[in-house]
């Protein structure tokens, strides 16, 4: 794999570097490599993103007006060290709290915990929500097992939206939770992308088949699958998340009449022609339960290098969480208007 | 000659050795790693290593506390990941358990593997069982307790010993944690890799302690 890189174990320094110079002032570069927005306006309850790099553009993208207040990044593929999360924390802390929202990996988890004590010891007050929408990585009495995957874009923009308004820590907690209850997505993969260090594949697979399930590292999923085309796996993947909804106690099925967000995301080598090709295809799919599309968001903004699949994510809207997508964001990598499309 | 017990100054140079010991296997790390997980368990110790080591040498510490403490806090800010926060872990709890002892004896030992050991299983959420760095830990924290009374060297040897009959066990369990967990009976027959590690880091102590 060809890369256009410099020193292999600088990549994620250079890379949040080029990121801070792509947010032109908008964005600083704190401590050990966190990225945080410049104006911050004081008593606003703070929101933290993070993660491991190499799958831009989340997290670090994700900071920006009416988005993320900061993100703690990691080196490519890893959880940030906690004193990088702590750094991040005090630079966004703004007297109302932080709340940290990450996708639920167990080395993030272990991180950003030791870095809420770390804030504690500051007497800075940090609540917690993990994003697990990977409907294939556990089943729904087992949520603590699910891995984040690109279910995470709607809900930091749900609540980075939230997080202008609300006057308390707890408050955008909740909205946090019911965003991330209400999202669920599947993935495929085709074929795995590469370590930036080391050139070598993320995973193996078979080139006639493709990784139902399958997570953004190349983590198993339900299994192999003959390669499929887009109509025939769409609905097969739409089908894993209408079960899901069906089967999970803590939320109603997906209903006639209910209003959704959906999101097309390709993990980095999936053009746009083939994402196009499957949104059309499960708009049908839904279109068949009289699900409505409130919203639809189509891209590759949950990637891992040249890692070739998809995902679709669902995103159930109330009138609250509708309120909060509506309103317009911007940053380097992702930016909507304000409202909705044809709306 | 072997050593009734260490100074702070010998402890700090145990854990220049360990650092050099893991340094070395980075590529047996690689390897267990790439087998269950996604492969950056021997470039991340050798980073954190990298980094013990740069903050053990040349300096003066006054308890065998603070030499742990400083080798934690190094590795979980150098490495990230889970191996990052579960090996500064077991340092930092490992080094806040002897507080302000002056040397380091079997009693020491014991209590340094038992609240490292527990500090790792709370962090981790994990078990014996789970074939996780506690397979090797939790049995090496047992046999510590066992030989506490005995001079240092003896003591590391009998540990070290249970720590790599704990990592060989390991190979028989199905994984149950971290990205490993997916594969289930999959996981069978190989070691984990953090097991790997502490029976390195363990038999490396031994090693200094011997000599």
């Amino acid at each position: 794999m060809k890369k256009l890189i410099n020193d292999p174990l600088k990549v994620a320094d250079e890379l949040v570097e080029g990121l801070v110079d792509a947010y032109n002032g908008e964005c600083r570069h704190v401590g050990t490599r966190s990225i945080v927005k410049t104006h911050i306006p004081e008593n606003k309850v703070a929101l933290l993103v993070g993660g491991g790099s190499g799958h831009e553009p989340i997290y670090h993208g994700l900071v920006g007006r009416n988005l993320a207040d900061g993100a703690a990044c990691g080196d490519i593929f890893a959880a940030p060290p906690p004193n990088i999360v702590f750094e991040a924390t005090e630079a966004v802390h703004r007297g109302k709290g932080v709340l940290y929202l990450y996708g639920n990996y167990a080395g993030d988890v272990m991180n950003f915990d030791i870095g809420a004590e770390l804030a504690d010891d500051e007497e800075i007050e940090v609540r917690t929500v993990l994003i697990w929408d990977d409907v294939c990585s556990a089943p729904p009495s087992q949520k603590q097992n699910r891995r984040g995957i690109a279910g995470l874009v709607p809900v930091v923009k749900i609540t980075g939206a939230a997080s202008q308004s609300v006057a308390t820590l707890a408050e955008l907690e909740a909205v946090a939770k019911k965003a991330v209850l209400q999202t669920r997505s599947v993935g495929v993969s085709m074929s795995p992308g590469s370590i930036p260090a080391t050139g070598k594949p993320t995973f193996e697979i078979d080139p006639d088949k493709i990784g139902l399930g399958m997570g953004i590292h190349g983590e198993p999923g339900v299994g192999e699958i003959p390669m499929a085309t887009a109509d025939e796996l769409s609905a097969r993947m739409l089908q894993y998340i209408f079960e899901d909804f069906e089967k999970d106690d803590e939320v109603e099925p997906l209903a006639a009449g209910d209003e959704v967000l959906l999101f097309v995301n390709s993990l980095g080598a999936t053009t746009m022609m083939e994402l196009l090709i499957a949104l059309r295809a499960a708009k049908k799919c839904l279109a068949e339960k009289g699900i409505q599309i409130f919203d639809v968001l189509v891209g590759p903004l949950v990637t891992c290098q040249e890692m070739s699949g998809i995902s679709f994510s669902l995103t159930r809207l109330d009138d609250e969480l509708k309120k909060y997508w509506e309103m317009p964001c911007q940053s380097v990598c992702f930016s909507k208007m304000e409202g909705r499309y044809g709306g | 000659m072997a050593k009734e017990s260490l100074t702070p100054g010998e402890v700090r140079d145990m854990m220049l050795v360990v650092a050099d010991r893991i340094i070395e296997a980075e590529p047996i790390l690689t390897d267990a790693d790439r087998a269950l997980g996604d492969g950056d368990h021997g470039v991340g110790m050798e980073r954190g290593m990298a980094a013990v080591k740069e903050a053990l040498a040349g300096q003066d510490f006054p308890t065998v506390g603070k030499v742990l403490l400083s080798v934690g806090r190094a590795m979980m800010s150098s490495m990230g990941g889970a191996s990052g926060a579960l090996f500064g872990t077991l340092f930092r709890a490992g080094g806040k358990a002897v507080g302000e002892a002056a040397v380091l004896t079997g009693k020491e030992l014991a209590l340094i593997l038992k609240d490292g050991t527990e500090g790792v299983m709370t962090r981790g959420d994990a078990k014996p069982g789970d074939k996780t760095m506690v397979d090797a830990l939790y049995p090496a924290a047992e046999k510590a307790g066992e030989v506490a009374d005995l001079p240092v060297a003896e003591a590391l040897a009998a540990i070290a010993a249970a720590a790599a009959a704990g990592r060989d066990a390991s190979e028989g369990m199905i994984a149950t944690k971290g990205r490993a967990k997916t594969l289930g009976e999959n996981s069978l027959g190989k070691p984990d890799a953090g097991a790997v590690s502490v029976a390195i880091i363990l038999a490396a102590m031994s090693e200094y302690a011997a000599t």
